[in-house]
């Protein structure tokens, strides 16, 4: 050591590796000699082959470099060792180590080795070196700020890594190095988003308070239509439906009423980011429950906000630490919006063992939730707290009645007693605390106090407190009017001990001086010039600048001084009364959760959160290119490209390298999800990856739907296109639909149930291009009146069961008869036109799923009107029906003008019965009697099941529940294609894939009851065949079976 | 992130300090330490407090301060959260987490920290994973450390860092295959001095043991999940299955872990295992008060209570007690004024009594308020909100594990107000 004194120890010992090592070259030689051999074990663990000696050796130097030891001496070989071998190391663990130990030498001359080895590694295969080249970034930066550029394109890099090791910590680098380049996130936040659930804790807070902010610039607010919703109550028309649809709904419902404003509709991926998040509220860490909560409070609607309430309680379990962060938040949260933790008050309830300061944030949080109706049990808590030994905490339990009070007028008198009695308490704190409050709120309603000022004035002979005495002095000089005797004489007690009071008490005693000057000079007026006499000469500046102000204005000198005239008007103005406020008001503006809200002050580094915008920016940003295949139309090709990919996945099971190297794996998640999950569970869990899938093919597809959308305009003849911008058909839709409140995001919600997908599998007709119609017309349905590309279903779940028939089977002929095109029944006439005086009417079972209520068949009602007149004022009637069907009636109909046709949707709830629902159809002047009695078939949905499925839901079914026929095929009716085609039409059921080839299985459940219809056709050679209906509705079952043999063998 | 991490005991030494970026001196500690002294108990430390450069984040566990520094913005709970993850891999780790076992373990302790941050940023926090990396410390394997040289890092490569669940080891064998969960059910209240109850909930963990070969895939079903209002999860339970059949499925970690921790819905109403009469007064004139209190068996569904405690502040006039109690022992310390009598089991045939006289401050007037009494208790085999478990199912695997569940209910902030 003592031979390199240029370079020594006491150097490294003392600046440590945090100061980089300025002016020396590490490498050159000479200066090590006797360091030299200190390492040289290190130095041969980082020279040999073996992978376990390197790694640890690179540890031994990470840590030795922490405790901050000069591992300066061991640059050269680490970067010969690292920069150069090993991070080509074939050992994806080594490699991340290398660059872990390379970046943590902060000496600036390594900067370009470092920014290599970093741009390497963003684009390693392995995952987990990509996530070490993440944190390198930060690293990097703190180091040369200069680097920022290039290091922003290494973010940008990352942040489209598809898996979630990474996800966190390049997020985290983003947040540090460039969280003002919002625009790198719209690419990857739908993919963020969807990932968000896998990431491991602490990324998953960095990631959502980022995308806080982000949501705050891209999406509109969501409660910008409250105010509106409110103005428009009497024009939302079907409000019986609104009560039935979730809450958040009515928003919507109400904002479409009025088309004349632009309604609010939450963009699909605001409405994704908010139902990605409601998972983590159940998360074990209160970190990301807090940052969800952060994230509800500040981007939900207020509908929703309601949710996290829960969850914070909760962590009031926590330890101390925990709680005291997040009382502050929900102290917060609470002034905001009271109505969500007032079923929790209990749980803020305060315990004798609790420590001070968690004592008063739950104090504030009580008081901020006071209202009249709980306000008796609040003040009842509070009596018990009074009596605390901790006098701090009693001193702010009387504050908080004193807010209380103030904020609840019912309970002011009430509360004013209590802190009158508490007058006469033992403690002198308490005492004062009390006096401090009652003048507050004496302030308020002086004139009915005057009892209560007598006896605050009796109190100065004991009340020693100074800031208690002062209050009680300019209580008695403000209304001393009031007690016109006692005045006086608590001035001449004062003015016996001023010269021994405190400075705050003797500012009021010249002030009590002054008004009862001024009110009764008779009494007073020796006494008041002895005052400011002593006051004159006193030690304090304060004090003896106050006599003299005052003299001067009250006692008029012969200058006749104009201000003296206005003296009273000076003291004796009346003075608004104080407004007791929680201190944590306007705390909000600070992002919640964070450390600048905590504080009330801005931290370093703290990113405002911006306010809404006013317009929404183009949402197409974050629409993401799609890969080329998605593009092809070809049903049989598509999945022939699919395939491979799915074995693919389904072959790497756990953490090998290649699942992230291979460009379409969706995500490490989802294949891990697929794979670990068991097999029953495969389709629901799997569905998660077909979303995104579908989402991208979705938007990707935008322009095939545009001209899609042209042709349906010129195919379907139907004049109600015209309804476009004004009828309230349009209007009517997509309110209806709106009223379960994820509209706008419907698509993917659908996907998410395999059962609701597989129910849209199957929309009616014949014929390729006029499945495109139906399924069209019903994404009119569902599409929001503004913006959004919208995926289109029908080619979404035909992608989807193709990609879950490469899941699930190998037997490629069953596609297309999975798939083919399936009609429910068809047109059936309610209302014929020479009924209906002109008024001719239609209805078909959509077999759509009801957007409503899940238990309604939904029901397609056509109107036309071939009169010459218009029709005005269709709606649905005051319906008579039998017990337990209930109807969701279409939105009226404004106006049909003759010629003209309109579609209307219905839901009705069958209770799974095949009773006829009678309901009056009324227009304005007629009303007519109709009833609409489903056939069975259209009272179940379809569902997906798996053959074991099938066959274990079977086997629960025997015995009464099962209803055999044998029947005898027809010769036209013996092929795969048309059974299926004539048993889909019969009834909406979702095909179960089956191994052997002459056997057909279909599931379904009722709609109401949700009980399993099973159907299983045995065909036999020569036409024969036997066909098993399974159900617990045993009336269900034989009719379906009877309704099936009818359609087979026709 | 996380710059630094100070540890300090209670006597105000700073004992180890780590720093992930570059050194921030002690003295930032000062701050601290100012605040310490105003606040007069350890735990009316404020957890954050600022400084001029820095922010001091504080967690007090075990008699011991966690200080961590940080320069910038970061959610307090984020380092709150990771601090109290620190504490529970020390005690992991060595058992105990106190300041001579960190100080005997101070190399092991360093590792495992530098593992655990990078440049301030959490990395490898499940302590699955940390264990793979750096192996705990045994007798066995210091005393072969202390001849051999080397050091506790593992010489494997932590493949667990690279898994989809990260939070269970690979190649884990076992001879004796075994899961063990214990329902733990805890109840929080406030009982008033006439004692009905001002508030009460259930709140319940489950714990487990679990000691399994290979990669498990585990289901838990309840027979009644609906009452489970509110549930926090470990991260290895699938939660969509737990949203659509209200089920558990998970592959488990290796070792104990606690899965599921849950709120018993408010609209169930609690019962209340046990009662407390008491009678305390303090006489005005008199430097005497009297003290009586009894604990009986309320609602216990035919259980017995056991390990039943009785602690309670006295007031600061008091300053002696002398107490005969039927049962247990007692000990009244002068100077914290704090009581505590160890009951044991209530029998209820004859009910455990505390009673005898207090001796107050001559001249000082009486104290205007009673004490509250903490109750802390436990009863074996009962989960007092009625929660079953109907099954285990374990996929995945062929052998037959040896499953086994325990209820327990406890006392958790158990407070009657006198």
């Amino acid at each position: 050591m003592s031979a390199a004194p240029a370079y020594s120890e006491d150097k490294g010992g003392s600046a440590g590796p945090g100061e980089p090592e300025y002016g020396h070259d590490p490498a050159s030689g000479g200066i090590f000699s006797s360091d030299y051999k200190r390492h040289d074990d290190l130095k041969e663990m980082l020279d040999t082959n073996k992978d376990s000696l390197k790694l640890e050796a690179m540890k031994r130097i990470v840590a030795m470099i922490a405790r901050g030891k000069n591992a300066s001496d061991l640059f050269p070989a680490v970067v010969k060792n690292v920069a150069c071998k090993n991070i080509e190391d074939p050992n994806q663990l080594i490699r991340a180590s290398a660059l872990r130990v390379l970046s943590s030498i902060r000496v600036p001359i390594i900067v370009p080795i470092m920014m290599l080895a970093i741009k390497e590694a963003a684009s390693d295969m392995s995952p987990y070196v990509r996530k070490t080249a993440a944190h390198a970034i930060p690293k990097l930066y703190s180091l040369d700020s200069d680097q920022k550029d290039q290091l922003i394109e290494v973010i940008e890099k990352l942040l489209a890594d598809k898996t979630t090791l990474v996800a966190g910590s390049v997020v985290m680098a983003f947040e540090e190095v460039c969280p003002e380049r919002i625009d790198l996130i719209h690419k990857n936040y739908r993919k963020l988003c969807n990932l968000l659930i896998d990431v491991e804790e602490w990324g998953q807070v960095v990631i959502i308070s980022m995308l806080t902010r982000y949501a705050r610039t891209q999406f509109l607010s969501p409660t910008q239509n409250e105010s509106l919703l409110e103005e428009n109550a009497e024009k939302a028309f079907y409000g019986s439906e609104e009560d039935e649809a979730k809450g958040a709904g009515s928003e919507e419902t109400a904002a479409a009423a009025a088309p004349a404003r632009k309604p609010y509709v939450m963009d699909p991926d605001h409405r994704l980011l908010l139902r990605n998040t409601k998972p983590l509220l159940q998360s074990r860490s209160a970190a990301v429950v807090m940052a969800v909560a952060q994230l509800y409070f500040h981007l939900a609607p207020k509908a929703e906000v309601g949710v996290i309430a829960k969850a914070l309680v909760r962590l009031l379990r926590s330890h101390s630490e925990v709680q005291y962060v997040v009382l502050q938040n929900v102290a917060t949260m609470s002034i905001k919006r009271r109505g969500m933790f007032e079923p929790y008050l209990k749980s803020f309830y305060i315990r004798s063992t609790d420590p001070t300061q968690i004592k008063i944030l739950k104090l504030e949080v009580l008081t901020n939730l006071a209202n009249e109706t709980n306000i008796p049990t609040v003040l009842r808590e509070f009596q018990t707290y009074i009596r605390s030994m901790d006098k701090d905490f009693v001193a702010a339990t009387i504050q908080a009645i004193g807010r209380c009070a103030t904020n609840i007028g019912r309970v002011r008198d009430t509360c004013l007693n209590g802190l009158v009695q508490l007058l006469s308490n033992r403690d002198e704190l308490v005492v004062a605390e009390s006096v401090v409050v009652i003048k507050k709120l004496l302030q308020m309603q002086p004139a009915q106090h005057g009892e209560i000022i007598k006896h605050l004035a009796k109190l100065t002979d004991n009340i020693q407190v100074p800031m208690a005495r002062a209050s009680i002095l300019w209580l008695i000089g403000e209304y001393c009017e009031h007690v016109p005797r006692i005045a006086p004489d608590v001035l001449r007690k004062m003015a016996k001990s001023f010269t021994a009071e405190e400075d705050i008490v003797k500012l009021q005693v010249i002030n009590l001086a002054a008004k009862l000057y001024l009110t009764n000079s008779k009494q007073t007026k020796l006494l008041t010039q002895y005052v400011l006499s002593l006051a004159k000469y006193d030690q304090n500046y304060d004090i003896r600048d106050r006599a003299r102000f005052t003299r001067q204005l009250i006692v008029p000198s012969e200058q006749g001084g104009a201000l003296s005239r206005h003296a009273k008007k000076l003291f004796l103005a009346p003075k608004p009364a104080p407004v007791l406020e929680s201190s944590f008001k306007d705390r909000d503006h600070f992002q919640l959760g964070s450390l600048s809200h905590l504080l009330n002050a801005k931290a370093t580094g703290y990113q405002e959160l911006p306010d809404w915008p006013e317009e929404a920016p183009d949402p197409s940003v974050r629409n993401v290119e799609v890969p080329e295949w998605t593009k092809c139309s070809n049903r049989e090709k598509r999945k022939e490209k699919e395939k491979p990919f799915y074995s693919d996945s389904e072959g790497e099971s756990g953490p090998t390298e290649s699942a992230d190297s291979d460009p379409e794996s969706e995500s490490e998640s989802d294949s891990k999800s697929s794979s670990e999950s068991g097999s029953g569970e495969s389709s629901s869990e799997s569905d998660n990856e077909d979303q995104d899938e579908d989402e991208e093919k979705g938007r990707g597809s935008e322009s095939e739907q545009s001209e899609e959308d042209g042709k349906r305009k010129t195919k379907k003849k139907v004049p109600e296109r015209k309804g476009e911008a004004s009828s309230s058909d349009e209007g009517s839709d997509s309110s209806s639909s709106s009223s379960e409140s994820e509209m706008t995001s419907e698509s993917e919600e659908e996907q998410l149930e395999p059962a609701s997908w597989s129910r849209k599998t199957p929309p009616s007709s014949k014929s390729a291009p006029a499945t495109k119609e139906i399924s069209l017309l019903d994404l009119e349905d569902f599409t929001p009146p503004s913006v959004q590309p919208v995926s289109p279903p029908a080619i979404v779940s035909t992608s989807l069961a193709a990609d879950l028939e490469g899941l699930t089977l190998t037997d490629s002929t069953l596609v297309p008869s999975l798939l083919s095109p399936v009609s429910g029944v068809g047109r059936q006439e309610l209302l014929h036109r020479v009924a209906g005086e002109g008024l001719a009417v239609d209805y078909t079972f959509s077999r759509q799923p009801f957007s409503g209520d899940p238990h309604m068949v939904s029901v397609h009602i056509h109107f036309s009107n071939s009169s010459d007149t218009p029709i005005k004022g269709l709606h649905v009637g005051t319906p008579k029906l039998p017990a337990g069907i209930s109807i969701q009636e279409f939105p009226e109909i404004e106006s049909l003008a003759p010629g003209e046709s309109a579609t209307a949707v219905m839901g009705i709830n069958f209770c799974d019965s095949t009773q006829a629902a009678n309901f009056q159809l009324c227009t304005q002047t007629r009303q007519f009697y109709v009833s609409i009695q489903p056939p069975v078939g259209e009272l179940m949905a379809p569902v997906f099941m798996s053959e074991n499925e099938f066959k274990k839901e079977q086997g629960k079914l025997m015995g009464m529940n099962e209803i055999t026929e044998k029947l005898m095929l027809p010769d036209t009716c013996r092929s795969d294609h048309i059974v299926v085609q004539k048993v889909t039409a019969t009834a909406n059921l979702g095909r179960v894939p089956c191994g052997t080839s002459d056997e057909y299985r279909f599931a379904g459940r009722t709609l109401t009851g949700g009980s399993l219809v099973l159907l299983t056709l045995d065909a036999r050679p020569a036409g024969a065949a036997q066909l098993t209906v399974n159900s617990e509705k045993m009336v269900i079952g034989t009719m379906l079976v009877k309704d099936v043999i009818q359609a087979l063998t026709q | 992130m996380i710059h630094s991490l100070f540890l300090i005991n209670s006597s105000g030494d700073i004992f180890l300090e780590k720093h992930w970026k570059s050194v921030v001196s002690r003295s930032v500690c000062d701050y601290f330490f100012e605040a310490q002294e105003r606040a007069t108990e350890a735990e009316n430390v404020p957890p954050v407090i600022p400084t001029p450069h820095h922010y001091l984040l504080s967690v007090y566990r075990h008699k011991i301060f966690f200080v961590a520094v940080i320069q910038t913005e970061v959610p307090p709970l984020f380092v709150i959260e990771f601090l109290h993850r620190v504490v529970d891999t020390f005690q992991d780790y060595f058992g105990v987490c106190s300041e001579p076992v960190i100080k005997d373990n101070v190399v092991v302790v360093y590792e495992v920290l530098e593992e655990m941050l990078d440049n301030g940023f959490p990395l490898a926090t499940e302590s699955n994973i940390l264990k793979e990396l750096i192996k705990p410390p045994t007798i066995l394997r210091t005393v072969v450390n202390t001849i051999t040289g080397s050091t506790n890092v593992g010489d494997q490569l932590p493949t667990g860092q690279l898994s989809v669940v990260p939070w269970r080891r690979t190649g884990v064998k076992y001879t004796n295959n075994e899961a063990y969960f214990d329902v733990i059910e805890e109840i929080d209240a406030i009982i008033d001095k006439s004692g009905s109850t001002i508030t009460a909930e259930i709140q319940g963990v489950i714990d487990a043991c679990v000691k399994l070969t290979g990669m498990p895939d585990l289901t838990l079903s309840f027979m009644n999940p609906r009452l489970l209002d509110d549930v926090s999860f470990h991260p290895c339970v699938r939660f969509k299955r737990w949203e659509s059949e209200r089920i558990l499925s998970f592959i488990p970690p290796d070792g104990n872990f606690r899965l599921l921790s849950y709120h018993v819905s408010a609209q169930n109403l609690v019962a209340i295992p046990v009662y407390v009469k008491h009678n305390i007064s303090f006489r005005d004139s008199s430097s005497h008060g009297r003290f009586e209190i009894t604990v009986g068996p309320k609602q216990t569904m035919g259980k017995t209570i056991e390990g039943v405690t009785v602690t309670s502040q006295m007031p600061k006039g008091v300053l002696n007690m002398s107490l005969t109690p039927s049962q247990g022992t007692h000990t009244f310390d002068p100077v914290t004024k704090m009581l505590s009598w160890d009951v044991g089991k209530i029998n209820p045939q004859k009910l455990p009594s505390l009673k005898g006289t207090m001796s107050l401050q001559a001249g000082a007037s009486k104290p205007d308020e009673n004490p509250t009494i903490n109750l802390q208790f436990k009863i074996q085999q009962l989960a007092i909100s009625g929660l079953k478990v109907n099954r285990l199912d374990m996929y995945g695997e062929k052998y037959k594990p040896f499953k086994g569940i325990k209820y327990m209910t406890k006392a958790g902030k158990f407070q009657v107000r006198t």
